[in-house]
C-alpha cells in the first residue's frame, strides 16, 4: 500500500512539474502546479509529516495559487511566443536541467550513507511531526528563526504595498494619495516608474500628471503628448 | 519506501525546475518554476527528517515555506507594477536594470 501511494503520487509529481515548465498557457502551468504541490502534500503525509502536509495544502493550494491566477488574470496571461529568441539557448538549458538531475542524483544516491537505503527508525513515536511537537519546538528551539521568519513576512507584506501601489504619476487629475511615502520618497527621486520611463514622453519633466479631461480610461495607455498635463517637479 | 526514493524523486523536481526557470520568458511562471525547486527542497528536507526520526526538519520546511510566500508576495507585486507602467512583462524584453 506504501509503495502503490508512493509512486501515484511521485509520477504525479513529477509529470506535473512538468506541464508546469512545457504548458505554453499560463493558466494551465499554473494549475498544473497545483496538482503537483497536492501530490506532494499526499507525499508528505507517507512520510508522517501530517502538519506539514495540511499546512501545504492549505498555505500553497489555498492561498499562494490564488494568489498566481489573480495576478495571472489580472496580467492577462497570454500564451507564450512559439519559438523564442534563441532556441540554441532553450536546447542548453536543458541539457543543463538534465544534467543537473544526473548530478543530484549521484550526489545523493551514490553516497556511502547506509541509512538512505532504508526508511528510518520502524516504531516513532506519536508525536512526531504532530503540531503540539512543532509548537514546542518553533517556541524553545528555533524560537529566533521563527521571529525571523514572522519578520520576514512583515517586510515582504510592506514591500508588495509598495511596489504594487498606484504611484502618483499614473492618477488622474483630481486622485491624489497622501501617504508616508510622499515624504519618504519625493517624486524625482528613482521610484520604480521614473527608472522604467517608459510612459514619460518628456524625459525632463519630473513628474507626469494626467490631465482630468482625458478621462479615466486606460490612463497609462500611450497617448499623445500635448493631452497631458506636465508639471515640472510641482507637488 | 527508502529514503533514495523520495530524493530521487525530490532531485528530478529541482532539475525540472530549474530548467524552467532557464526557459519561460513570462516573470509570472519563472516564480512558477521557483516555487518547483523550493517544493523540491522541502521534499527531501522532511524525507531526511523521517530518516532521523527527528522532528526538527519539519520545522525547516516551514520555514522554507514562509520565505517562499514572502517570494511569491514581492514577485508578484514586481509584476504587477511592471503591467501598469506598460513595461513588456516577458523577461527577454527587460533591461531596465542594466545598470
Amino acid at each position: 500500500m506504501d509503495e502503490i501511494l508512493f509512486f501515484v503520487a511521485g509520477i504525479a509529481a513529477i509529470v506535473a512539474a512538468a506541464g508546469t515548465v512545457l504548458l505554453r498557457n499560463p493558466f494551465y502551468a499554473v494549475l498544473s502546479l497545483v496538482v503537483h504541490l497536492l501530490s506532494l502534500s499526499l507525499l508528505f503525509l507517507l512520510l508522517y509529516a501530517q502538519f506539514v502536509a495540511v499546512v501545504q495544502v492549505m498555505v500553497y493550494v489555498g492561498a499562494v495559487m490564488v494568489l498566481y491566477v489573480f495576478v495571472n488574470a489580472y496580467v492577462g496571461g497570454s500564451e507564450e511566443p512559439r519559438g523564442g529568441s534563441a532556441p540554441t539557448l532553450k536546447m542548453f538549458s536543458y541539457a543543463i536541467a538534465v544534467t543537473l538531475a544526473v548530478t543530484i542524483g549521484i550526489a545523493v544516491l551514490g553516497t556511502g550513507l547506509k541509512a538512505i537505503d532504508g526508511a528510518g527508525p520502524e516504531n516513532i513515536p506519536a508525536s512526531f511531526g504532530s503540531p503540539a511537537n512543532i509548537g514546542e519546538l518553533l517556541l524553545t528551539k528555533f524560537l529566533l528563526p521563527f521571529e525571523a521568519a514572522s519578520f520576514l513576512l512583515l517586510v515582504a507584506a510592506i514591500g508588495a504595498v509598495v511596489l504594487a501601489r498606484r504611484r502618483r504619476g499614473v492618477l488622474t487629475g483630481e486622485e491624489r494619495i497622501v501617504s508616508a511615502m510622499d515624504v519618504l520618497a519625493p517624486a524625482g527621486t528613482g521610484s520604480m516608474r521614473e527608472g522604467v520611463g517608459a510612459i514619460n514622453p518628456n524625459p525632463g519633466a519630473r513628474s507626469v500628471r494626467i490631465a482630468p479631461s482625458t478621462g479615466a480610461g486606460a490612463p497609462g495607455e500611450s497617448a499623445d503628448p500635448p493631452a497631458r498635463d506636465t508639471t515640472e517637479g510641482t507637488r | 519506501m527508502s529514503t533514495g526514493w523520495y530524493l530521487a524523486v525530490s532531485a528530478i523536481v529541482f532539475a525540472i525546475g530549474a530548467g524552467g526557470v532557464t526557459t519561460r520568458r513570462n516573470p509570472l511562471l519563472v516564480l512558477v518554476c521557483l516555487e518547483l525547486m523550493l517544493n523540491a527542497g522541502n521534499l527531501a528536507i522532511v524525507a531526511f527528517a523521517r530518516m532521523h526520526g527527528a522532528t526538527e526538519g519539519h520545522v525547516f520546511a516551514l520555514v522554507v515555506m514562509v520565505v517562499a510566500a514572502a517570494e511569491v508576495v514581492v514577485g508578484l507585486g514586481i509584476v504587477v507594477a511592471l503591467y501598469r507602467n506598460r513595461v513588456a512583462v516577458d523577461v527577454d524584453e527587460l533591461r531596465e536594470l542594466h545598470g
